[in-house]
């Protein structure tokens, strides 16, 4: 609309005034054309990675846990920090009890977040429980910062008559009404789009959505669409990408030849941070300011946080045929964004070895309590299997369930009912 | 009503014995010293010769190359034809689908894996609109000759996203051929076929199939080995009921088929083998001659190929020589839970085909 009167006005312009428009040369106006506001020129060069350098990575933190630049220091109080950490190690110990227990059987899947601590936590300190987020899959740290419970995410793993999704999920596709945080979806990037919209929704509300997506489902269409409809639309939405440098096997190098992910944003038109997605505090700045510019102007914002998948992709995966050993180990080691935060509480007194070693111990001890917790309890009631496929249970589906009820009733010495709840 | 489908019951103890006791007794008769081959190996081994018979055969998808496919069907192919002809594409379904049917129209011989055919929804534009139509719309003047190809159905233990059947999906849509297979035998013939075939076609594998072996002759293990695609198999012949099935539903069947035949019930199982096109006439001499009909499906029952075949049942002279309304056999009509109880229970079980069997023919 803006663009065509525009045009208009300056057709207008031209006739009102057709001596000067007669006289001047057609370079000398600046280019009308509806499609893109820019100037002529006479040189014929590509543009392409060369035109530009690419985007800086954002830091705050170095590698030893000191403040780079002390102006950037996000000043936060010492109980955020300690929830932070607290937080990023406790994903740790549930990541290492789940991702056992399915090695030993006892649920069916599972995917650890190891390395990506920093870009959870870091992300979900900057916004309240009252902005909306869409995750791919590897963000349990944003939900345990919003205070999910153990023993909800042990429910969800094990299908049991406790969980919220009724078993209806596979592991790891958490969804909590209350935190807002909706339901994973296992297709790849559905999320990106529906964030947009979500966002849209809630244009004018004081309140952002956050959607975490992997450097592998940007290369979905819906990652095109999502960044596309939310420029124009002017969603309130932070688009979080997480390059971990892979997806399953296949590494960023063969994923895209751009500047990344980041290097994308300004083409849609969409402001855009690369920060280092280790770096808790560089994550936090970033996500506050997106988070403010995103509701003063109404805009999406695009990160793209740097960081490396130290797990596997899943527990159906073995990276070792892909990757080597040492690439990993540099990034579980040197790289290390746990222990690069706990330097910098240590540097400012705020954590120590003996507080490490109990909290530790007690993380180990809630996890492992609330995942006993959960494999004693009882499988959601069979008859859940017809209910939630429509808001009124249609006739078919109510035929079918008294012909189970009944069936199961008469062989109920076959069946092990005692393992389902009533 | 002759749409009747199936009632979800869980196997009982009583035909878990009888299974076993059948198998044992089957194991000692047939094929003791056959080869054997499973269906991941069929399927790997037809993909090897087609690539090494045809230059313009190559593959493409998610994971296909160095990772040797999340299933490992495309195992050392990569390492044996290198990057031109094995290529690891980044996540974009519809992108690689499109890509495949522009090389196909280009003259190439497209294998398109699909990590799910959950994943191929993404690209089902290019699949029904570009593949399955540009033949026609172009006069036959450009042939799309492609093989979209990956496991479909319900898997195990992956819920409601990664579970369902597209079988239905695709046999409808004019333009494409679709293939189900059973065996290896099937996978090989079939697979092999469908690369050589000017059309193109979708090739819906079953997950759970890929590591089960079954009996392989030398005949199936030529290099020239091929089944005609629309071509249905009877698996297993019998006079008193007919049951058509497809994928993993044939096993189910012949699980039945077993079961019913130590109560006096000789069942003859087809196995479908082409979804699109549909054996028709196969599927009408077997109901001439049983006069019973059953079809077993893991799909959704609504417009599903059990449906189609009833259908077209209803349609022909074949109707008059059914005793009995058809009955359908299917997944339940809820999409898939993810609890392994609930999920065994939504599909059709063995007992649920004995069930239908009795009421066609009356027995308790
Ligand atoms: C549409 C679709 N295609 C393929 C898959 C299979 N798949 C699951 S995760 C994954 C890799 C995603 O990588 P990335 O986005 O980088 O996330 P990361 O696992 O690194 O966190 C793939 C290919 C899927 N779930 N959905
Ligand atoms: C997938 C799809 N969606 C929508 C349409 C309907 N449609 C036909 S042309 C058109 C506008 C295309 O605009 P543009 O690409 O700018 O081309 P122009 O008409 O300006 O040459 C639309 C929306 C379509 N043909 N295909
Ligand atoms: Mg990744």
């Amino acid at each position: 609309m803006a663009l065509s009167k525009n045009v208009c006005v300056l057709f207008k312009r031209c006739f009102q005034n057709k001596l000067s428009f007669k006289y001047l040369s057609t370079h000398s106006q600046p280019p009308i054309f509806p499609g893109a506001k820019a100037e002529w020129t006479q040189k014929l060069e590509f543009t392409g990675t060369h035109s530009y350098s690419p985007l800086p990575i954002y830091q705050v933190l170095d590698q030893q846990g000191q403040i780079i630049d002390a102006s950037e220091d996000p000043k936060l109080n010492s109980n955020i920090l300690e929830k932070m950490y607290k937080d990023m190690t406790l994903l740790n110990v549930l990541d290492k009890i789940l991702y056992e227990s399915q090695r030993q059987g006892r649920i069916s899947f599972y995917m650890t977040n190891y390395g990506e601590e920093a870009a959870h936590i870091g992300s979900a300190a900057a916004l309240t429980t009252n902005d909306v987020v869409y995750g791919q899959y590897r963000e349990v740290g944003v939900l345990l910062w919003r205070g999910f419970t153990l023993p909800e995410l042990m429910n969800q793993c094990y299908g049991n008559a406790e969980d919220k999704g009724k078993g209806r999920q596979m592991p790891v596709h958490y969804g909590s009404k209350n935190l807002n945080f909706v339901t994973i979806s296992s297709p790849l990037t559905t999320q990106m789009p529906q964030a947009a919209g979500a966002a849209y929704a809630l244009k004018g509300k004081n309140r952002v959505v956050i959607c975490y997506f992997g450097e592998g489902a940007a290369s979905e269409g819906d990652a095109h669409a999502a960044l596309n409809f939310a420029a124009t639309l002017d969603c309130p939405v932070i688009f979080f990408c997480r390059n971990n440098g892979y997806a399953i096997s296949t590494p960023a190098n063969e994923q895209y030849r751009g500047d990344g992910i980041g290097g994308r944003g300004p083409g849609y038109g969409i402001n855009t941070l690369r920060v280092d997605g280790n770096d808790p505090l560089a994550v936090y700045n970033a996500t506050r300011k997106a988070k403010e510019y995103a509701i003063t102007e109404s805009k999406p914002v695009l990160i793209e946080a740097m960081t490396y998948r130290v797990g596997h992709h899943s527990t159906s995966d073995d990276s070792s045929a892909y990757r080597s050993k040492e690439e990993v180990d540099h990034w579980s080691t040197n790289q290390n964004p746990v222990n690069r935060f706990r330097m910098y509480l240590q540097n400012n007194n705020l954590w120590n070895d003996e507080l490490e070693k109990k909290w530790l111990a007690e993380a180990r001890k809630n996890v492992i309590s609330a995942f006993e917790e959960a494999e004693k309890r009882p499988k959601p009631n069979w008859s859940e299997m017809f209910k939630d496929v429509y808001e009124t249970m249609p006739d078919y589906l109510v035929k079918q369930m008294e012909s189970m009820q009944k069936h199961v009733e008469q062989y109920k010495e076959h069946y092990p009912v005692k393992n389902y709840s009533k | 009503m002759a749409t009747l489908s199936s009632t979800p019951t869980m196997l009982n103890l009583a035909s878990k014995a009888s299974k076993l006791l059948s198998k044992r007794l089957f194991s000692t008769t047939k094929v003791a010293t056959a080869k054997q081959m499973t269906v991941r190996d069929a399927l790997n081994s037809a993909l090897d010769e087609e690539m090494e018979k045809d230059e313009r055969v190559f593959i493409l998808g998610e994971e296909v190359a160095l990772y040797d496919g999340a299933y490992k069907v495309t195992r050392g192919l990569w390492k044996k034809y290198g990057d031109k002809r094995v290529i690891d594409t980044p996540i974009t379904e519809m992108g690689f689908a499109g890509v495949a049917v522009g090389a196909a129209m280009a003259g190439l011989k497209p294998v398109c894996e699909f990590m799910t055919f959950n994943f191929a929804m993404q690209a089902i534009d290019q699949i029904i609109n570009s593949a399955g139509k540009t033949f026609y719309m172009s006069a036959g003047r450009v042939n799309v000759p492609i093989v979209f190809r990956g496991p479909n159905g319900a898997a195990a233990g992956v819920g409601a996203q990664h579970s369902q059947c597209y079988g239905a999906w695709y046999a409808h849509c004019p333009g494409l051929k679709v293939i189900s297979p059973y065996t290896s035998e099937d996978a090989r013939g079939l697979l092999k076929a469908a690369i050589r075939d000017p059309d193109p076609v979708v090739f819906l594998e079953n997950e759970l199939l890929y590591g089960v072996q079954y009996p392989i002759s030398d005949e199936v293990l030529s290099k020239d080995f091929v089944l005609p695609i629309g071509k249905a198999k009877i698996e297993r012949p019998g006079k008193h009921i007919t049951i058509v099935a497809h994928s993993k539903a044939v096993e189910t069947s012949l699980e039945a088929a077993k079961e019913l035949a130590g109560k006096g019930i000789e069942v003859e199982v087809i196995n479908l083998r082409s979804l699109r096109p549909l054996d028709f006439n196969t599927i009408t001499a077997s109901v001439v001659k049983t006069n019973h009909l059953i079809s077993v499906e893991q799909g959704w029952p609504t417009c599903g190929i059990g449906a189609e075949i009833l259908a077209r049942i209803m349609e022909s002279e074949a109707f008059y020589h059914l005793d009995q309304p058809a009955i359908r056999v299917t997944g339940v009509d809820t999409p898939m839970p993810y609890t392994k109880s609930l999920e065994g229970a939504a599909l059709p079980q063995v007992a649920d085909v004995v069930k239908a069997a009795k009421k066609l023919m009356k027995v308790k």
